[in-house]
Protein backbone atom coordinates (compact mmCIF):
# COMPACT_ATOMS: atom_id res chain seq x y z
CA UNK A 1 0.00 0.00 0.00
CA UNK A 2 1.76 2.80 -1.30
CA UNK A 3 0.85 7.13 -0.98
CA UNK A 4 -1.19 8.11 -3.65
CA UNK A 5 -5.45 7.89 -4.79
CA UNK A 6 -6.83 4.40 -5.70
CA UNK A 7 -9.85 4.55 -7.29
CA UNK A 8 -11.54 3.92 -3.82
CA UNK A 9 -9.70 6.45 -2.45
CA UNK A 10 -11.36 9.19 -4.67
CA UNK A 11 -14.56 6.95 -4.35
CA UNK A 12 -14.94 7.99 -0.91
CA UNK A 13 -13.59 11.67 -1.27
CA UNK A 14 -16.69 12.14 -3.35
CA UNK A 15 -18.98 10.54 -1.05
CA UNK A 16 -17.96 12.51 1.42
CA UNK A 17 -17.78 15.39 0.19
CA UNK A 18 -20.85 15.03 -1.61
CA UNK A 19 -22.66 14.39 1.76
CA UNK A 20 -21.23 17.66 3.27
CA UNK A 21 -21.99 19.36 0.62
CA UNK A 22 -24.85 18.64 -1.15
CA UNK A 23 -27.54 20.05 1.36
CA UNK A 24 -25.59 23.02 1.42
CA UNK A 25 -25.79 23.25 -2.28
CA UNK A 26 -29.63 22.53 -2.53
CA UNK A 27 -30.37 25.25 0.16
CA UNK A 28 -28.82 27.95 -2.46
CA UNK A 29 -30.69 25.90 -5.39
CA UNK A 30 -34.06 26.22 -4.12
CA UNK A 31 -34.08 29.59 -2.98
CA UNK A 32 -34.29 30.44 -6.62
CA UNK A 33 -37.02 28.37 -7.05
CA UNK A 34 -40.31 30.55 -7.84
CA UNK A 35 -42.61 28.29 -6.47
CA UNK A 36 -44.00 28.85 -2.66
CA UNK A 37 -43.49 25.40 -1.66
CA UNK A 38 -39.94 24.86 -0.93
CA UNK A 39 -39.34 21.19 -2.38
CA UNK A 40 -41.20 21.66 -5.48
CA UNK A 41 -39.48 22.94 -7.96
CA UNK A 42 -41.28 25.80 -10.32
CA UNK A 43 -38.71 27.43 -12.43
CA UNK A 44 -35.99 29.84 -11.86
CA UNK A 45 -37.02 32.87 -10.04
CA UNK A 46 -35.26 35.89 -7.86
CA UNK A 47 -38.84 36.90 -6.30
CA UNK A 48 -37.55 35.79 -2.96
CA UNK A 49 -34.57 38.27 -2.59
CA UNK A 50 -36.98 40.90 -3.36
CA UNK A 51 -39.06 39.79 -0.70
CA UNK A 52 -36.79 39.65 1.94
CA UNK A 53 -35.26 42.89 1.45
CA UNK A 54 -39.07 43.71 1.80
CA UNK A 55 -39.10 41.74 5.05
CA UNK A 56 -38.81 44.97 8.02
CA UNK A 57 -38.19 42.27 10.85
CA UNK A 58 -35.78 40.44 9.28
CA UNK A 59 -33.36 43.16 7.92
CA UNK A 60 -33.51 44.33 11.61
CA UNK A 61 -32.25 41.23 12.98
CA UNK A 62 -29.90 41.20 10.13
CA UNK A 63 -28.32 44.52 11.28
CA UNK A 64 -28.20 43.88 14.85
CA UNK A 65 -26.55 40.60 14.01
CA UNK A 66 -24.13 41.90 12.17
CA UNK A 67 -23.46 45.00 14.40
CA UNK A 68 -23.35 42.18 17.22
CA UNK A 69 -20.61 40.36 15.61
CA UNK A 70 -18.08 43.22 14.62
CA UNK A 71 -18.29 44.51 18.14
CA UNK A 72 -17.66 40.88 19.32
CA UNK A 73 -15.22 40.13 17.04
CA UNK A 74 -13.29 43.22 17.83
CA UNK A 75 -13.33 42.57 21.79
CA UNK A 76 -12.66 38.90 21.07
CA UNK A 77 -9.43 39.85 18.46
CA UNK A 78 -8.03 41.89 21.62
CA UNK A 79 -8.59 40.09 24.57
CA UNK A 80 -7.83 36.75 22.67
CA UNK A 81 -4.72 38.25 21.42
CA UNK A 82 -3.98 39.29 25.26
CA UNK A 83 -4.50 35.81 26.55
CA UNK A 84 -2.44 33.83 24.08
CA UNK A 85 0.36 36.11 24.65
CA UNK A 86 -0.15 35.39 28.53
CA UNK A 87 -0.03 31.60 28.26
CA UNK A 88 2.79 31.48 25.39
CA UNK A 89 5.49 33.96 26.49
CA UNK A 90 4.62 34.92 30.32
CA UNK A 91 6.23 32.02 31.83
CA UNK A 92 4.49 30.42 34.52
CA UNK A 93 1.56 33.04 36.43
CA UNK A 94 -0.72 31.91 39.00
CA UNK A 95 -3.82 30.39 38.29
CA UNK A 96 -2.04 29.67 34.96
CA UNK A 97 -3.71 26.00 35.02
CA UNK A 98 -7.35 27.97 35.81
CA UNK A 99 -6.93 30.86 33.64
CA UNK A 100 -6.24 28.25 30.46
CA UNK A 101 -8.88 26.21 31.71
CA UNK A 102 -11.54 28.69 31.47
CA UNK A 103 -10.46 30.17 28.11
CA UNK A 104 -10.60 26.79 26.69
CA UNK A 105 -13.61 25.19 27.77
CA UNK A 106 -16.20 27.54 25.99
CA UNK A 107 -14.52 25.34 23.07
CA UNK A 108 -16.34 22.12 24.07
CA UNK A 109 -19.01 22.86 26.55
CA UNK A 110 -22.93 23.11 25.28
CA UNK A 111 -23.93 26.01 24.68
CA UNK A 112 -27.35 26.26 26.86
CA UNK A 113 -24.92 25.66 30.06
CA UNK A 114 -23.00 29.16 28.80
CA UNK A 115 -26.14 30.79 28.10
CA UNK A 116 -28.14 29.84 31.18
CA UNK A 117 -24.78 30.72 33.37
CA UNK A 118 -24.24 34.05 31.44
CA UNK A 119 -28.26 35.15 31.80
CA UNK A 120 -28.41 34.05 35.61
CA UNK A 121 -25.07 36.37 35.55
CA UNK A 122 -27.13 39.20 34.06
CA UNK A 123 -30.28 39.00 35.82
CA UNK A 124 -28.75 38.79 39.28
CA UNK A 125 -26.52 41.53 38.35
CA UNK A 126 -29.86 43.52 37.73
CA UNK A 127 -28.66 44.59 34.01
CA UNK A 128 -31.09 44.92 31.21
CA UNK A 129 -30.56 42.26 28.55
CA UNK A 130 -29.97 43.72 24.95
CA UNK A 131 -27.41 44.49 22.12
CA UNK A 132 -23.96 44.55 25.16
CA UNK A 133 -25.23 41.39 26.45
CA UNK A 134 -25.27 39.35 23.62
CA UNK A 135 -22.10 41.27 22.98
CA UNK A 136 -20.53 39.91 25.89
CA UNK A 137 -21.71 36.29 25.06
CA UNK A 138 -20.07 35.78 22.09
CA UNK A 139 -16.77 37.48 22.95
CA UNK A 140 -16.44 34.78 25.99
CA UNK A 141 -17.07 32.45 22.88
CA UNK A 142 -15.34 34.40 20.47
CA UNK A 143 -11.82 35.56 22.50
CA UNK A 144 -11.22 31.58 23.29
CA UNK A 145 -10.95 30.71 19.48
CA UNK A 146 -8.59 33.97 18.93
CA UNK A 147 -6.35 32.97 21.72
CA UNK A 148 -6.15 29.20 19.98
CA UNK A 149 -5.12 31.04 16.38
CA UNK A 150 -2.65 33.53 18.07
CA UNK A 151 -0.95 31.07 20.37
CA UNK A 152 -0.46 28.53 17.60
CA UNK A 153 1.23 31.79 15.13
CA UNK A 154 3.52 32.57 18.27
CA UNK A 155 4.32 29.02 18.94
CA UNK A 156 5.78 28.89 15.41
CA UNK A 157 7.42 32.12 15.86
CA UNK A 158 11.48 32.46 15.41
CA UNK A 159 11.94 34.28 17.90
CA UNK A 160 15.81 35.38 16.76
CA UNK A 161 14.06 38.51 15.11
CA UNK A 162 13.21 40.12 18.40
CA UNK A 163 16.59 39.17 19.81
CA UNK A 164 18.39 40.33 17.00
CA UNK A 165 16.23 43.64 17.45
CA UNK A 166 16.80 44.22 21.22
CA UNK A 167 20.71 43.52 19.96
CA UNK A 168 20.63 46.27 18.04
CA UNK A 169 18.99 48.56 20.77
CA UNK A 170 15.41 48.94 19.60
CA UNK A 171 13.16 49.68 22.71
CA UNK A 172 10.61 47.10 23.62
CA UNK A 173 7.63 49.27 21.94
CA UNK A 174 9.26 49.31 19.12
CA UNK A 175 10.19 45.44 18.70
CA UNK A 176 6.36 44.61 19.44
CA UNK A 177 5.16 47.39 16.81
CA UNK A 178 7.87 46.80 14.27
CA UNK A 179 8.46 43.23 14.79
CA UNK A 180 6.13 40.96 16.66
CA UNK A 181 2.85 42.50 15.88
CA UNK A 182 3.43 42.37 11.93
CA UNK A 183 3.87 38.60 12.45
CA UNK A 184 1.07 37.98 14.29
CA UNK A 185 -1.29 40.11 12.76
CA UNK A 186 -2.62 37.58 10.17
CA UNK A 187 -3.51 35.17 12.68
CA UNK A 188 -5.51 37.99 14.64
CA UNK A 189 -7.15 39.16 11.40
CA UNK A 190 -7.82 35.50 10.82
CA UNK A 191 -8.84 35.06 14.54
CA UNK A 192 -11.44 38.17 14.14
CA UNK A 193 -13.12 36.80 11.14
CA UNK A 194 -13.58 33.28 13.13
CA UNK A 195 -14.79 35.53 15.89
CA UNK A 196 -16.96 37.00 13.79
CA UNK A 197 -18.47 34.41 11.69
CA UNK A 198 -19.25 32.19 15.20
CA UNK A 199 -21.04 35.31 16.47
CA UNK A 200 -23.23 35.70 13.00
CA UNK A 201 -23.95 32.42 13.84
CA UNK A 202 -24.84 31.76 17.01
CA UNK A 203 -28.39 31.06 18.27
CA UNK A 204 -28.20 29.28 21.50
CA UNK A 205 -26.38 31.89 23.52
CA UNK A 206 -27.94 35.08 21.77
CA UNK A 207 -31.52 33.29 22.77
CA UNK A 208 -30.14 33.80 26.67
CA UNK A 209 -28.49 36.91 26.77
CA UNK A 210 -31.05 39.41 24.43
CA UNK A 211 -33.66 41.32 25.46
CA UNK A 212 -36.86 42.19 23.76
CA UNK A 213 -36.05 44.25 20.61
CA UNK A 214 -32.31 42.57 20.23
CA UNK A 215 -33.72 39.76 18.09
CA UNK A 216 -30.62 38.59 16.20
CA UNK A 217 -30.93 36.82 12.59
CA UNK A 218 -30.17 33.18 13.65
CA UNK A 219 -33.12 33.96 16.26
CA UNK A 220 -35.49 35.27 13.83
CA UNK A 221 -34.38 32.27 11.41
CA UNK A 222 -34.94 29.78 14.12
CA UNK A 223 -38.73 31.07 14.66
CA UNK A 224 -39.51 31.30 10.94
CA UNK A 225 -38.16 27.44 10.50
CA UNK A 226 -40.25 26.11 13.71
CA UNK A 227 -42.99 27.84 11.69
CA UNK A 228 -42.34 26.14 8.43
CA UNK A 229 -40.41 25.65 5.36
CA UNK A 230 -40.69 29.41 3.18
CA UNK A 231 -38.16 29.86 0.20
CA UNK A 232 -37.40 33.16 2.15
CA UNK A 233 -35.45 31.51 4.45
CA UNK A 234 -33.21 29.96 1.48
CA UNK A 235 -32.42 33.26 0.00
CA UNK A 236 -31.52 34.70 4.05
CA UNK A 237 -29.17 31.04 3.86
CA UNK A 238 -27.66 31.75 0.52
CA UNK A 239 -26.72 35.12 1.06
CA UNK A 240 -25.21 34.71 4.64
CA UNK A 241 -23.41 31.24 2.89
CA UNK A 242 -22.10 33.95 0.30
CA UNK A 243 -21.01 36.28 3.40
CA UNK A 244 -19.28 33.18 5.67
CA UNK A 245 -17.37 32.07 2.17
CA UNK A 246 -16.19 35.54 1.30
CA UNK A 247 -14.86 35.77 4.90
CA UNK A 248 -13.16 32.77 5.13
CA UNK A 249 -11.84 33.38 1.46
CA UNK A 250 -10.67 36.28 3.15
CA UNK A 251 -8.60 34.89 5.90
CA UNK A 252 -7.16 32.08 3.89
CA UNK A 253 -5.89 34.98 1.71
CA UNK A 254 -4.84 36.95 4.39
CA UNK A 255 -3.02 34.27 5.96
CA UNK A 256 -1.18 32.97 2.62
CA UNK A 257 -0.01 36.61 1.85
CA UNK A 258 1.48 37.53 4.44
CA UNK A 259 2.77 34.33 5.84
CA UNK A 260 6.03 33.92 3.70
CA UNK A 261 7.06 37.09 3.28
CA UNK A 262 8.01 37.62 6.91
CA UNK A 263 9.29 33.99 6.85
CA UNK B 1 9.11 29.39 27.50
CA UNK B 2 10.82 32.08 29.44
CA UNK B 3 10.61 32.23 32.82
CA UNK B 4 10.92 35.74 33.36
CA UNK B 5 9.36 36.73 36.23
CA UNK B 6 8.15 38.69 38.10
CA UNK B 7 5.59 40.33 35.08
CA UNK B 8 5.91 43.94 33.81
CA UNK B 9 3.34 46.62 34.27
CA UNK B 10 2.43 46.10 30.75
CA UNK B 11 2.41 42.41 30.80
CA UNK B 12 0.68 42.43 33.68
CA UNK B 13 -2.19 44.67 31.64
CA UNK B 14 -1.86 42.15 29.05
CA UNK B 15 -2.76 39.24 31.38
CA UNK B 16 -5.57 40.87 33.63
CA UNK B 17 -7.81 42.05 30.98
CA UNK B 18 -8.71 38.23 29.62
CA UNK B 19 -8.49 36.60 33.23
CA UNK B 20 -10.76 39.34 34.41
CA UNK B 21 -13.32 39.02 31.18
CA UNK B 22 -13.20 35.37 31.95
CA UNK B 23 -13.85 35.44 35.75
CA UNK B 24 -16.79 38.10 35.01
CA UNK B 25 -18.05 35.44 32.11
CA UNK B 26 -17.48 32.40 32.60
CA UNK B 27 -16.63 31.54 36.11
CA UNK B 28 -18.57 33.96 38.36
CA UNK B 29 -21.99 32.75 36.11
CA UNK B 30 -20.88 29.03 36.89
CA UNK B 31 -20.61 30.01 40.38
CA UNK B 32 -23.78 31.71 40.12
CA UNK B 33 -25.35 28.13 38.47
CA UNK B 34 -24.57 26.57 41.61
CA UNK B 35 -25.67 28.89 43.91
CA UNK B 36 -29.26 28.99 41.73
CA UNK B 37 -29.20 24.90 41.65
CA UNK B 38 -29.47 25.04 45.19
CA UNK B 39 -31.42 27.30 45.85
CA UNK B 40 -35.68 26.49 46.14
CA UNK B 41 -38.22 28.03 43.26
CA UNK B 42 -40.58 30.80 43.97
CA UNK B 43 -42.97 32.46 42.06
CA UNK B 44 -40.98 35.91 42.16
CA UNK B 45 -39.32 37.92 39.94
CA UNK B 46 -36.24 36.52 39.05
CA UNK B 47 -38.25 33.21 40.07
CA UNK B 48 -35.95 31.58 43.02
CA UNK B 49 -35.57 32.83 46.55
CA UNK B 50 -31.91 34.09 46.91
CA UNK B 51 -29.64 32.20 48.88
CA UNK B 52 -27.39 34.86 50.39
CA UNK B 53 -26.83 38.55 49.58
CA UNK B 54 -23.62 40.47 49.25
CA UNK B 55 -24.99 43.04 51.89
CA UNK B 56 -25.70 40.26 54.30
CA UNK B 57 -21.92 40.00 54.96
CA UNK B 58 -19.95 37.27 56.66
CA UNK B 59 -22.00 36.65 59.25
CA UNK B 60 -25.47 36.48 57.10
CA UNK B 61 -23.96 33.65 54.84
CA UNK B 62 -23.26 31.65 57.54
CA UNK B 63 -27.12 31.70 58.61
CA UNK B 64 -27.53 31.36 54.83
CA UNK B 65 -25.39 28.89 54.43
CA UNK B 66 -27.50 26.64 56.27
CA UNK B 67 -30.73 26.69 54.58
CA UNK B 68 -29.07 25.72 51.14
CA UNK B 69 -31.17 22.96 49.75
CA UNK B 70 -30.72 19.96 47.70
CA UNK B 71 -33.88 19.48 46.84
CA UNK B 72 -33.67 20.34 43.26
CA UNK B 73 -30.81 18.10 42.79
CA UNK B 74 -32.86 15.15 44.52
CA UNK B 75 -35.67 16.29 42.57
CA UNK B 76 -33.51 16.02 38.91
CA UNK B 77 -31.92 12.40 39.71
CA UNK B 78 -34.96 10.96 40.95
CA UNK B 79 -37.51 12.16 38.47
CA UNK B 80 -38.19 9.53 35.56
CA UNK B 81 -38.51 12.02 32.77
CA UNK B 82 -34.83 13.54 33.83
CA UNK B 83 -33.04 9.91 33.76
CA UNK B 84 -34.54 8.97 30.65
CA UNK B 85 -33.65 12.51 29.29
CA UNK B 86 -29.90 11.95 30.65
CA UNK B 87 -29.67 8.01 29.18
CA UNK B 88 -31.24 9.08 25.87
CA UNK B 89 -28.89 11.98 25.58
CA UNK B 90 -25.76 9.62 26.16
CA UNK B 91 -27.26 6.92 24.38
CA UNK B 92 -27.77 9.64 20.83
CA UNK B 93 -24.43 11.25 21.35
CA UNK B 94 -22.82 7.87 21.80
CA UNK B 95 -24.41 6.23 18.80
CA UNK B 96 -23.89 9.41 16.70
CA UNK B 97 -20.31 9.62 17.98
CA UNK B 98 -19.29 6.15 16.36
CA UNK B 99 -21.28 6.77 13.28
CA UNK B 100 -19.45 9.78 12.39
CA UNK B 101 -16.19 7.48 13.29
CA UNK B 102 -17.31 5.37 10.97
CA UNK B 103 -17.89 7.68 8.23
CA UNK B 104 -15.00 10.29 9.31
CA UNK B 105 -12.03 7.74 8.98
CA UNK B 106 -12.16 6.66 5.76
CA UNK B 107 -12.76 10.09 4.51
CA UNK B 108 -9.90 11.33 6.52
CA UNK B 109 -7.40 8.37 5.63
CA UNK B 110 -8.33 9.40 1.59
CA UNK B 111 -7.18 12.67 2.57
CA UNK B 112 -4.15 11.79 3.95
CA UNK B 113 -3.36 9.58 1.11
CA UNK B 114 -3.98 12.38 -1.75
CA UNK B 115 -1.28 14.04 -3.17
CA UNK B 116 0.28 17.03 -0.82
CA UNK B 117 -1.16 19.57 -2.75
CA UNK B 118 -4.48 18.53 -2.82
CA UNK B 119 -4.19 18.33 0.72
CA UNK B 120 -4.62 21.91 2.09
CA UNK B 121 -7.55 22.16 -0.29
CA UNK B 122 -9.25 19.04 1.17
CA UNK B 123 -8.46 20.24 4.71
CA UNK B 124 -10.33 23.62 3.70
CA UNK B 125 -12.87 22.26 2.33
CA UNK B 126 -13.59 19.48 4.84
CA UNK B 127 -13.53 22.72 7.93
CA UNK B 128 -15.67 24.96 5.56
CA UNK B 129 -19.27 23.75 5.95
CA UNK B 130 -18.21 24.16 10.24
CA UNK B 131 -18.30 27.29 8.98
CA UNK B 132 -21.49 28.10 7.47
CA UNK B 133 -24.35 28.56 9.70
CA UNK B 134 -25.57 25.36 12.27
CA UNK B 135 -29.36 26.64 11.74
CA UNK B 136 -29.00 26.28 7.92
CA UNK B 137 -27.51 22.90 7.46
CA UNK B 138 -29.47 21.70 10.21
CA UNK B 139 -32.88 23.61 7.98
CA UNK B 140 -30.89 21.68 4.92
CA UNK B 141 -31.91 18.39 6.12
CA UNK B 142 -35.45 19.32 7.01
CA UNK B 143 -35.71 19.84 3.34
CA UNK B 144 -34.43 16.66 2.83
CA UNK B 145 -36.10 14.66 5.17
CA UNK B 146 -39.63 15.71 5.62
CA UNK B 147 -42.16 13.73 4.17
CA UNK B 148 -42.87 15.38 1.47
CA UNK B 149 -38.84 16.48 1.63
CA UNK B 150 -36.30 16.07 -1.53
CA UNK B 151 -35.31 12.56 -0.43
CA UNK B 152 -38.87 11.20 -0.03
CA UNK B 153 -39.35 12.66 -3.47
CA UNK B 154 -36.41 10.99 -5.27
CA UNK B 155 -36.94 7.63 -4.06
CA UNK B 156 -41.10 7.77 -5.08
CA UNK B 157 -40.30 9.07 -8.43
CA UNK B 158 -37.77 6.54 -9.19
CA UNK B 159 -39.67 4.03 -7.78
CA UNK B 160 -37.77 2.73 -4.63
CA UNK B 161 -40.55 3.39 -2.54
CA UNK B 162 -44.35 3.04 -2.59
CA UNK B 163 -45.02 5.91 0.63
CA UNK B 164 -42.88 8.36 2.14
CA UNK B 165 -39.58 7.39 4.74
CA UNK B 166 -41.16 8.77 7.53
CA UNK B 167 -37.72 9.82 8.67
CA UNK B 168 -37.96 13.59 10.01
CA UNK B 169 -39.11 14.04 13.56
CA UNK B 170 -37.60 10.82 14.87
CA UNK B 171 -34.50 9.81 16.97
CA UNK B 172 -32.91 8.86 13.36
CA UNK B 173 -33.19 12.37 11.89
CA UNK B 174 -31.15 13.54 14.89
CA UNK B 175 -28.74 11.33 14.68
CA UNK B 176 -28.29 12.44 10.79
CA UNK B 177 -27.99 15.94 12.10
CA UNK B 178 -25.07 15.81 14.68
CA UNK B 179 -23.49 13.47 12.08
CA UNK B 180 -23.91 15.96 9.66
CA UNK B 181 -23.09 18.78 12.17
CA UNK B 182 -19.96 17.55 13.62
CA UNK B 183 -18.43 15.46 10.71
CA UNK B 184 -15.48 18.19 10.58
CA UNK B 185 -15.01 17.82 14.22
CA UNK B 186 -13.59 14.03 13.78
CA UNK B 187 -12.59 14.50 10.74
CA UNK B 188 -9.65 17.05 11.52
CA UNK B 189 -8.01 15.58 14.28
CA UNK B 190 -8.45 12.38 12.52
CA UNK B 191 -6.49 13.97 9.36
CA UNK B 192 -3.77 15.30 11.76
CA UNK B 193 -2.87 12.02 13.38
CA UNK B 194 -2.91 9.63 9.66
CA UNK B 195 -1.22 12.62 7.91
CA UNK B 196 2.03 12.40 10.30
CA UNK B 197 2.28 8.34 9.30
CA UNK B 198 5.33 7.01 7.61
CA UNK B 199 4.30 5.49 4.68
CA UNK B 200 7.60 3.16 5.19
CA UNK B 201 6.13 1.22 7.82
CA UNK B 202 3.29 0.33 5.84
CA UNK B 203 5.46 -0.31 2.83
CA UNK B 204 7.90 -2.41 5.36
CA UNK B 205 5.15 -4.17 6.42
CA UNK B 206 4.09 -5.12 3.10
CA UNK B 207 7.33 -6.01 2.28
CA UNK B 208 6.98 -8.67 5.02
CA UNK B 209 4.26 -10.02 3.55
CA UNK B 210 1.70 -8.51 5.68
CA UNK B 211 -1.82 -8.11 3.61
CA UNK B 212 -3.31 -4.62 3.74
CA UNK B 213 -5.47 -5.53 5.89
CA UNK B 214 -3.28 -6.73 8.93
CA UNK B 215 -1.49 -3.66 8.68
CA UNK B 216 -4.45 -1.14 8.70
CA UNK B 217 -5.25 -2.73 11.92
CA UNK B 218 -1.99 -3.08 13.39
CA UNK B 219 0.13 -0.08 12.09
CA UNK B 220 -2.70 2.41 10.92
CA UNK B 221 -5.46 2.35 13.95
CA UNK B 222 -2.95 2.25 16.73
CA UNK B 223 -1.01 4.95 15.62
CA UNK B 224 -4.22 7.46 14.93
CA UNK B 225 -5.56 6.24 18.28
CA UNK B 226 -4.75 9.82 19.60
CA UNK B 227 -6.55 11.24 16.41
CA UNK B 228 -9.38 9.06 17.43
CA UNK B 229 -9.91 9.68 20.84
CA UNK B 230 -9.74 13.76 20.09
CA UNK B 231 -12.51 13.42 17.48
CA UNK B 232 -14.66 11.13 19.56
CA UNK B 233 -13.86 14.05 22.23
CA UNK B 234 -14.58 16.80 20.58
CA UNK B 235 -18.33 15.47 18.85
CA UNK B 236 -19.50 13.57 21.97
CA UNK B 237 -18.92 16.34 24.70
CA UNK B 238 -20.78 18.94 22.68
CA UNK B 239 -23.52 16.49 21.36
CA UNK B 240 -24.97 15.82 24.74
CA UNK B 241 -26.34 18.54 25.28
CA UNK B 242 -27.13 19.48 21.49
CA UNK B 243 -30.48 21.80 21.67
CA UNK B 244 -30.64 22.84 18.26
CA UNK B 245 -30.35 19.21 16.15
CA UNK B 246 -33.14 17.55 18.73
CA UNK B 247 -35.43 20.34 18.72
CA UNK B 248 -35.62 21.12 15.20
CA UNK B 249 -35.02 17.73 13.49
CA UNK B 250 -36.40 15.22 17.04
CA UNK B 251 -40.25 14.43 17.14
CA UNK B 252 -41.78 15.28 19.94
CA UNK B 253 -40.69 12.11 21.89
CA UNK B 254 -37.07 12.99 21.27
CA UNK B 255 -35.73 13.14 24.88
CA UNK B 256 -32.32 15.60 25.06
CA UNK B 257 -31.09 17.38 27.77
CA UNK B 258 -30.25 20.14 26.26
CA UNK B 259 -33.72 20.18 25.14
CA UNK B 260 -35.02 19.34 28.94
CA UNK B 261 -32.84 22.46 30.39
CA UNK B 262 -34.36 24.46 27.48
CA UNK B 263 -37.88 24.28 28.09
CA UNK B 264 -37.70 23.86 31.79
CA UNK B 265 -36.18 27.44 31.94
CA UNK B 266 -37.61 28.78 29.14
CA UNK B 267 -41.55 27.59 29.29
CA UNK B 268 -41.61 26.22 33.03
CA UNK B 269 -39.54 29.09 33.90
CA UNK B 270 -38.21 26.96 36.85
CA UNK B 271 -34.84 28.50 37.43
CA UNK B 272 -33.30 26.15 40.24
CA UNK B 273 -33.98 23.14 38.95
CA UNK B 274 -32.59 23.73 35.06
CA UNK B 275 -29.36 25.20 36.90
CA UNK B 276 -29.40 21.93 38.48
CA UNK B 277 -29.91 19.82 34.88
CA UNK B 278 -26.88 21.93 34.03
CA UNK B 279 -24.95 21.01 36.79
CA UNK B 280 -25.12 17.90 36.76
CA UNK B 281 -24.87 17.89 32.62
CA UNK B 282 -21.17 19.41 33.37
CA UNK B 283 -20.68 16.40 36.03
CA UNK B 284 -21.33 14.26 33.02
CA UNK B 285 -19.36 15.93 30.58
CA UNK B 286 -16.48 16.34 32.92
CA UNK B 287 -15.78 12.73 32.86
CA UNK B 288 -14.91 11.54 29.62
CA UNK B 289 -12.46 14.50 29.88
CA UNK B 290 -10.90 13.08 32.53
CA UNK B 291 -10.78 9.93 30.61
CA UNK B 292 -9.37 11.54 27.74
CA UNK B 293 -6.84 12.94 30.16
CA UNK B 294 -5.60 9.46 31.42
CA UNK B 295 -5.38 8.26 27.93
CA UNK B 296 -3.05 11.72 27.04
CA UNK B 297 -0.54 10.42 29.78
CA UNK B 298 -0.59 7.03 28.80
CA UNK B 299 0.51 8.18 25.50
CA UNK B 300 3.01 11.03 26.33
CA UNK B 301 4.29 8.40 28.71
CA UNK B 302 4.65 5.71 26.01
Amino acid sequence: MKRGLTPFHLAILALGFGFLYVPIALVVLYSFNSSRLVTVWGGFSTQWYVSLFANEQLLQAASMSLRVALASAALSTLLGTCAAFALQRFGRFPARTLFAGALYAPLVMPEVIIGLALLLLFVGLGIDRGFWTIVAGHTTLGLCFVAVVVQARLAGFDRSLEEAAQDLGASPARIFRSITLPLIAPAMAAGFLLAFTISLDDFVIASFTSGPGSTTLPMRIYSQVRLGLTPEINAISTLLIGLVGLSLLAASVINRLKAPAVR
Amino acid sequence: MSARAPLSTLRRLALSAPALWLFLFFLAPFALVLKIALSKPAISQPPYEPVFAWADGFSGLWEKLSTLSLDTFALVISDDLYFSAYLSSLRLAALATALTLLIAFPLALAMSRAPKHWRTALVMLAIAPFWTSFLIRIYAWIMLLKDEGLINKLLLSLGLIDAPLQIFATEGAVLIGIIYSYLPFMILPLYNALERQDPSLLEAASDLGATPFTSFWTITVPLARPGIFAGLLLVFIPAVGEFVIPDLLGGSDTLMIGRSLWNEFFDNRDWPTASAVAILLLVLLILPLLIYERQQMKEVAR
